[in-house]
């Protein structure tokens, strides 16, 4: 091993190495960004693709089946993108309420002391979580259309209710006028039992003494809005769905589409929920539940004070996690037709227009925006859950 | 004085063995129990029945036309007919010979490295690198034999295909954009960072749809990348976002003293990575790389979105048949099947490793 020679002592220097490196790297990437870019200008001259986000004002052109905004085929393509966008928000809440019952359910299921429960919860996790999404949404979609009759044979409930291969068709509310009252009796209601709930709970810390809260909840929360709805007369009123010619008109209704991509979002997601719960309350060692009845806690008590709370820590981050991935996984619509930002956005109207960059980049916006947001949800409830005392709460 | 007599032993009561009690202490505890145990039940007897029935007990096995198949049970007469397609897709019939072999030798390597004892790495690297030219021979053609374009490439293989390459690729792009994150040098972090997390913030599908539509557009005006190699890159850059993730957890995981270990033994940054810090952290991730193949495998299917026909898409290509009309459902079944048996055995590996490499952490 011979000295360095003093002429490349320069190049053994971190810091000018560390400075070389980053020129280096930041070089490449930016001729990468340049060649991509002169590329695509001279392909776009070629093809006559045009560029710019003026398609966003142009009409659109095709029908939506779903809506929840005023939509028509004469709306502006940048309406579609609305819908759509709405459209993902919409299935994503209604799997992720779904997927968080049905996990919550198998995942006590899994611990459950019933052998019976236990394996039947433990098999459906294996088998959801073990099946693409993509395989099993196109599956339910299959069997919905195989299995449900034609419009005129459709399976009726009270004669308001409509299930057929064009979808489920229920009733549709029309709130009247007073309506307004009895929203505002339910707010009143929920503002009241919370004071009540603290009421007693400061008499317990005071005194000691619990006092059951349930029928006080009840009565604020359905109570009053009932009373209000009947001293109003009864302010709603129901559109229900009637066979004309050969498919329903009226009432709302929720297509297969919709119905498949949310039903399988649902099962698949429920699966890691159910694992999260179970790691959670796995997570919490038995001497603790044992310590809370030493100390005289009830059963109930050292659930909700004891077990939950060091239980949740450990569950409610990853689960949060799968909320994100459902969200993403419903862009899977598209291989139905679901008319979600996906399929209908970066689908058809890029079909249309032909201008793929800005709408793929767009798509991509609304997925990233997306996962900040519950991102930023999950550091907000990292931050709320960190247990006093605790090694990582910080000194 | 009497004998110390051994007693035999007593026999367990009745109430504390066999069968009734173990349906008493599992099935039967109490009332709520006995109930959900009776509804569960129920429920199996509503659901199993009826699929047993259709997926066996009134099931057509036999090669006959859809006709003689009848509407009551599953046709599987359907799958034995599209066999072929569902695992070669649409690969020449008098060459399917050579995916078949590339699985033998597969195999075959695999058992030679279970059973090499001396030079042992040096053999498993040279057949790394080695294996992919022989395999893209075989495959793709070349050397005397015919060439098979891409775009015949389907079902299962291509499915088992998109999914090693994307592993393999993927993990050393992975890695590389791990040690960025770690990196002192604030531009390189800063570049990963945004890599890692604009990938992660998006779905595949996006990332797909992107290497589809438009990465041609990027690419000089006749330069034609091949479809199913734009699907591969758009899948490599995915994977390697998250393989990154899964590292960067094992590299947080290394103690600082082996950092300052190796600077003190004055190993170069290349040996101190390779040699010290890079086998560490990998064993500890190995758990959660599994995982994350596993994930990867399950994304192969969304190529069938951007028009590849890997195993899932040949359901909707062979139902199209009108010799087979309305049987996409038991090709669906048939895919789950598949697809289940692979990656329920992924898992299984996976939990496997993951309680092997527990043990040790614990020493």
């Amino acid at each position: 091993m011979g000295k360095i020679k003093p002429d490349f002592a320069f190049f053994y220097n971190n810091k000018i190495r560390a400075i070389l490196f980053q020129t280096f790297a930041l070089a490449a990437i930016a001729y990468i960004f340049y060649s991509g870019y002169s590329n695509f200008s001279t392909n776009v001259e070629i093809r006559g693709i045009q560029t710019g986000f003026d398609f966003l004002s142009a009409e659109s052109g095709f029908d939506i089946a779903e809506f929840l905004i005023d939509y028509s085929s004469n709306s502006s393509n940048l309406r579609v993108f609305y819908v759509g966008l709405i459209n993902t928000v919409v299935v994503s809440i209604i799997g992720i309420i779904f997927a968080s019952i049905i996990g919550l359910i198998i995942g006590v299921a899994r611990l459950s002391n019933n052998w019976l429960i236990a394996k039947l919860a433990g098999g459906y996790v294996e088998l959801f979580r073990n099946i693409p999404i993509l395989l099993q949404i196109l599956f339910w979609y299959n069997l919905i259309l195989a299995v449900l009759p034609n419009p005129k044979n459709s399976f009726e409930f009270f004669g308001a209710i409509f299930i057929n291969l064009r979808g489920i068709y229920l009733p549709k509310p029309i709130f009247a006028d007073g309506f307004i009252w009895v929203i505002l009796a339910l707010i009143i209601g929920i503002v009241l039992r919370a004071a009540i709930k603290r009421h007693f709970a400061n008499k317990k810390a005071l005194t000691g003494l619990g006092t059951n809260t349930l029928a006080y909840s009840l009565l604020m929360i359905i109570g009053l809005p009932v009373l209000v709805y009947f001293s109003f007369g009864m302010p709603i009123d129901f559109d229900y769905p009637a066979l004309k010619g050969f498919n329903f008109k009226g009432g709302s209704s929720l297509s297969p589409e919709f119905f498949a991509l949310a039903f399988a979002l649902s099962v698949y997601t429920a699966t890691y929920i159910a694992e999260a719960i179970r790691t959670g309350i796995e997570s919490v060692p038995v001497g603790q539940k044992e310590a809370a009845l030493a100390l005289g806690l009830t059963p109930r008590q050292s659930l909700k004070l004891i077990i939950l709370p060091q239980a949740l820590k450990v569950a409610i981050p990853p689960i949060i996690n799968q909320y994100l991935n459902l969200t993403k996984n419903s862009s899977l619509a598209t291989a139905i037709g679901y008319p979600e930002i996906m399929s209908v956005f970066a689908g058809t109207v890029l079909n249309q227009a032909g201008q793929a960059v800005e709408i793929i980049l767009m798509t991509m916006a609304v997925y990233l925006l997306i996962s900040l947001v519950i991102a930023t949800i999950l550091n907000i409830v990292n931050r709320r859950m960190n247990i006093k005392g605790t090694s990582d709460a910080g000194i | 004085m009497p004998a110390f007599k051994l007693q035999p032993n007593r026999q367990v009561p009745q109430s504390k063995a066999g069968i009734l009690q173990w349906l008493h202490k599992n099935l039967f505890t109490n009332f709520t129990n006995s109930a959900f145990t009776l509804i569960a039940l129920y429920g199996l007897y509503l659901i199993v029945p009826p699929l047993a029935n259709w997926m066996f007990f009134d099931a057509t096995f036999a090669p006959v036309s859809n006709a003689e198949c009848g509407r009551n049970g599953a046709c599987w007469s359907y799958i034995i007919e599209k066999l072929d397609l569902f695992i070669y897709g649409f690969y020449p019939p008098e060459q399917i010979w050579r995916p078949q072999l590339l699985v033998a030798l597969s195999l075959g390597l695999v058992l030679l490295a279970k059973l090499l004892k001396n030079n042992k790495v040096k053999i498993i690297a040279w057949m790394i690198a080695i294996y992919p030219i022989i395999a893209f021979l075989l495959l793709h053609g070349g050397l005397g034999l015919s060439i098979v374009a891409t775009y015949k490439w389907g079902g299962l293989m291509l499915t088992v295909v998109i999914a090693t390459v994307g592993i393999v690729v993927s993990f050393p792009i992975g890695i590389l954009l791990a040690l960025g994150r770690q990196s002192k040098m604030r531009i390189i972090r800063l570049l990963s960072v945004i890599y890692i997390e604009f990938i992660r913030g998006v779905p595949l599908i996006t990332i797909l749809f992107m290497a589809s539509v438009v990465l041609p557009l990027f690419f000089a005006d006749g330069f034609n990348v091949d479809k199913l190699l734009r699907a591969l890159i758009g899948i490599t850059m995915f994977q390697a976002a998250y393989i990154a993730e899964v590292v960067r957890g094992g590299l947080q995981a290394i103690p600082r003293g082996q950092y300052e270990a190796a600077d003190a033994m004055g190993l170069s940054f290349a040996k101190k990575i390779g040699l010290v810090i890079l086998p560490q952290a990998l064993k500890i991730s190995i758990p959660n790389i599994v995982g994350s193949f596993i994930a990867l495998f399950k994304d192969t299917t969304l190529v069938l979105i951007i028009g590849l026909a890997d195993i899932l898409s040949m359901v909707n290509l062979t139902s199209n048949d009108e010799l087979w009309l309305g049987r996409s459902t038991e090709g669906y079944v048939f895919v789950m099947m598949v697809l289940w048996i692979i990656l329920y055995s992924m898992s299984r590996y996976a939990k496997k490793i993951e309680l092997k490499y527990n043990t040790q952490q614990k020493n």
